[in-house]
């Protein structure tokens, strides 16, 4: 078959026929290639032609971008959204009610985030392992700093915090220490000793059963009662520690996902090789474990980001409680729409964001070996 | 000594567990006693007679009696009602977008695969409190007040108070019907039964699906016309301010089964069509190897495979768009946490009392629903050699 002829020989090659290669090629393919696939192409450009249109021309082309001061001007420059209620509140939408000279503060803490996750998330970078402090000391320096009353900061009370920065607060806390505490409780579920699992399991059953948002009502009407009298808790720590609790639950099935899905072997090859409990959990059966649960682990701190909306419920003003504040205005009533989509915008870049790494982590570590 | 006990692996466990008791022991039994202390302090008991008290407040969705001068625990009863109502349609709707979406996303076409992967990551990168509040401001701001209602055939109506539609009203002879219905569905269960011995006896096939889809359509549509069309319709009519009569669905229930279903529809999207992938492409050739046609080879190879993968979390999305319909309070749907948890609690002060119950409703549902779980993945779960 491969020997060639000579009649091969003096032929050129020849082309591809036009209809296959090129952007004829590609339309053939993947739009035309069946009678169905031309109803469904036909139908998906109906779908996006009454789709498209209507919602750029409210956002973009008949918008108003003018920075009015009611929403009658609005109406009286163009049919579309009424952007002017977003820029109004812009600042509120960021910061919250923190002192307008004090958000160098949260800027500085926000732009140090990012300078101390680079050597979480990427491996390249020069001289990672002493980079990696980093994130250790990060927490206490944005704590000092967002709240302030240390070095001669000035104090800000929580109270004051909203907007994405609370968000991001309570975010980037909760996915922070619920990690630990979540692989902790797996290991507890995954233990051989029985008081140990019965804990672990009647925690995580416990949380995992009821919805996130009457916890936070037990954290704002009930915790007084469970507390010695006269002990007074920050609303804002009580909301944290609750979306802590919440998400470690939910960590701790996934990563037992990933400890199931150990075959017993590495166990028995850690004990064959002498190694204690702690030595084996750490080297060989959690590098392991988290590997697998990387995409369930992301799935959860990206639900624990959404969930810190649910914060608007006991009174902490996160965006969407600033976009309703700004409702409660006359001036700006049934405006929900556009102030509704800029807060989402924000919400769907960060999650985006987020679901992106974790598939580039799960290409990264994939090793190609699937026990299977 | 006590090293020695340390490093023995029996004695180690032995402590550590007698250590977690205690902790575990002393933690509830400080907050045992706080609590014990405070309710004294401001002289109250834990008492739940206030339920059967009349709750003095309205509830504008129930669907068993209710007035004012009900119970706090017929309040309860219609949240309980309400959130039911709500997760079953939110997951009625969950599931065909979720289905269709996931199935979209596997197609060859370009188009189709880039619009349900656009909506998938779109509607999945919002939080669930977005998507309710938005659809809510949507009806309730922009679609017609009722004066300038959206009709459609006169029939159906909507307006920023609702949708309306006409009400069906059931005579008594109705029974007869759903009687019909029940025979028809009994009917084709024993004609299936039956096909299939008999084809497991003799290899004849019988048409079983169109004889029993017929059979159901049938039945029931024949006691229908013998009965002489026992249901009337309740129209509704503009009267000065509103519609009156008719069926309505209000803003709030709108807005929470149609984010929800989005919500949920997206990761059901994303479970399906991973369930569908996870299905080795052996499995297809080989049916195409024994020459069992297309159609056959997704119903009778690919889709009991794939469902293996897919169930165990659908029912979990199931379990999760339930707990979320607890975000009703944001647009005032009055489910359980609204209105034991909210307004009841709000009236009689008993706030232990109150969320104890919504806990204990809410931990029963997720309990119940995760004991059928295990007991469904042990009885589909491979039995490896």
């Amino acid at each position: 078959m491969t020997g060639s002829s000579p009649e091969q020989e003096n032929h050129q090659e020849l082309p591809p026929p036009r209809t296959q290669v090129g952007v004829v090629g590609w339309i053939r393919g993947n739009l035309l290639s069946s009678p169905t696939d031309i109803v469904l192409t036909a139908l998906s450009i109906y779908l996006l032609y009454e789709l498209i249109p209507p919602i750029a021309n409210w956002m973009f082309f008949d918008a108003v971008f003018a920075d009015v001061e009611h929403r009658r001007e609005c109406r009286e420059i163009g049919a579309g959204a009424c952007w002017a209620v977003v820029w109004k509140r812009f600042d509120q939408f960021m910061y919250g009610f923190y002192p307008e000279h004090l958000r160098w503060r949260v800027n500085l803490t926000f732009g140090l985030l990012f300078v101390a996750l680079i050597p979480l998330l990427y491996d390249r970078v020069k001289g990672r392992r002493y980079l990696l402090r980093l994130p250790l000391i990060y927490p206490v320096f944005a704590f000092c700093m967002l709240w302030g009353g240390w070095f001669g900061l000035a104090p800000v009370e929580s109270s004051k915090f909203g907007g994405f920065l609370l968000t991001m607060l309570i975010g980037v806390t909760g996915i922070v220490v619920s990690l630990p505490l979540g692989v902790a409780l797996s290991l507890g579920r995954h233990s051989s000793m029985p008081v140990v699992r019965t804990l672990s399991i009647w925690y995580i059953e416990f949380i995992r059963g009821v919805p996130l948002i009457t916890l936070l009502f037990v954290a704002s009407t009930l915790l007084n009662y469970f507390m010695p009298p006269g002990t007074y808790f920050d609303l804002l720590l009580r909301v944290i520690i609750i979306v802590i609790m919440f998400s470690a639950a939910y960590l701790a099935e996934v990563v037992r996902g990933g400890l199931a899905a150990i075959p017993q072997g590495q166990y028995e090859a850690a004990d064959a090789l002498g190694l204690n409990y702690a030595k084996s959990i750490r080297l060989i059966i959690l590098p392991q474990a988290l590997k697998i649960s990387i995409p369930g682990i992301m799935n959860t701190f990206i639900g624990l980001y959404k969930d810190t909306t649910l914060v608007i419920v006991v009174g902490l003003l996160d965006p969407l409680g600033i976009g309703r504040a700004a409702l409660a205005d006359s001036r700006w009533q049934g405006l929900s729409t556009e102030l509704y989509i800029f807060v989402a915008m924000g919400f769907f870049i960060s999650c985006f964001a987020m679901s992106r790494y974790s598939l580039y982590l799960e290409r990264k570590l994939d090793t190609g070996y699937k026990n299977d | 000594m006590l090293g020695n006990l340390w490093r023995e692996k029996k004695p180690r466990q032995l402590i550590i567990q007698i250590v977690a008791i205690v902790a575990a022991l002393s933690l509830l039994g400080f907050f045992g006693r706080n609590a014990l202390n405070n309710l004294e302090l401001i002289g109250r008991d834990v008492n739940y007679a206030f339920l059967f008290t009349p709750s003095n407040y309205d509830i504008n969705q129930h669907l068993i009696e209710y007035d004012s001068r009900s119970t706090h625990l017929r309040a309860t009863i219609v949240g309980v009602i309400n959130t039911a109502l709500v997760a079953f349609f939110g997951i009625l709707l969950a599931t065909v977008i979720g289905f269709t979406a996931g199935v979209a996303r596997l197609s060859s076409n370009f188009l189709v695969n880039r619009i349900s992967y656009g909506f998938v990551e779109f509607s999945r990168n919002v939080p669930v409190l977005l998507w309710i509040l938005l659809c809510h401001g949507v009806i309730v701001h922009n679609l017609p007040h009722p004066r300038q209602a959206l009709s459609a055939y006169d029939l159906f109506f909507l307006t920023n108070r609702g949708v309306y539609s006409p009400k069906p009203v059931f005579e008594p002879a109705f029974w007869g019907v759903v009687a019909a219905l029940a025979v028809a569905i009994g009917g084709a269960c024993c004609f299936y039964r039956f096909a299939k011995q008999r084809q497991e006896r003799t290899g004849q096939q019988v048409p079983v699906y169109w004889t029993n889809v017929s059979a159901i359509i049938a039945l029931p549509l024949l006691a229908f016309w013998l009965l002489g069309f026992p249901v009337e319709f309740e129209f509704p009519a503009f009267k000065r301010f509103n519609f009156e009569g008719g069926l309505v669905l209000s803003p709030e229930f709108l807005a929470l089964t149609l984010a929800l279903g989005v919500y949920t529809g997206a990761f059901i999207a994303e479970i399906v069509r991973s369930g569908i992938l996870a299905v080795s492409h052996g499995q297809t050739e080989a049916a195409y190897a024994l020459g069992i046609k297309p159609n056959f080879t997704m119903r009778l190879i690919i889709l009991p495979q794939a469902l293996r993968i897919i169930v165990p979390p659908l029912i979990s999305q199931y379990l999760n768009l339930t707990k979320n319909s607890s975000l009703a309070i944001a647009v005032g749907y009055m489910d359980i946490v609204a209105t034991i948890g909210g307004i009841s609690l709000n009236q009689t002060g008993r706030a232990l009392e109150c969320m104890s119950i919504v806990l204990a409703i809410y931990l029963s549902i997720s309990l119940s629903i995760s004991a059928f779980m295990n007991w469904y993945n042990k009885r589909i779960s491979l039995v490896e050699r």
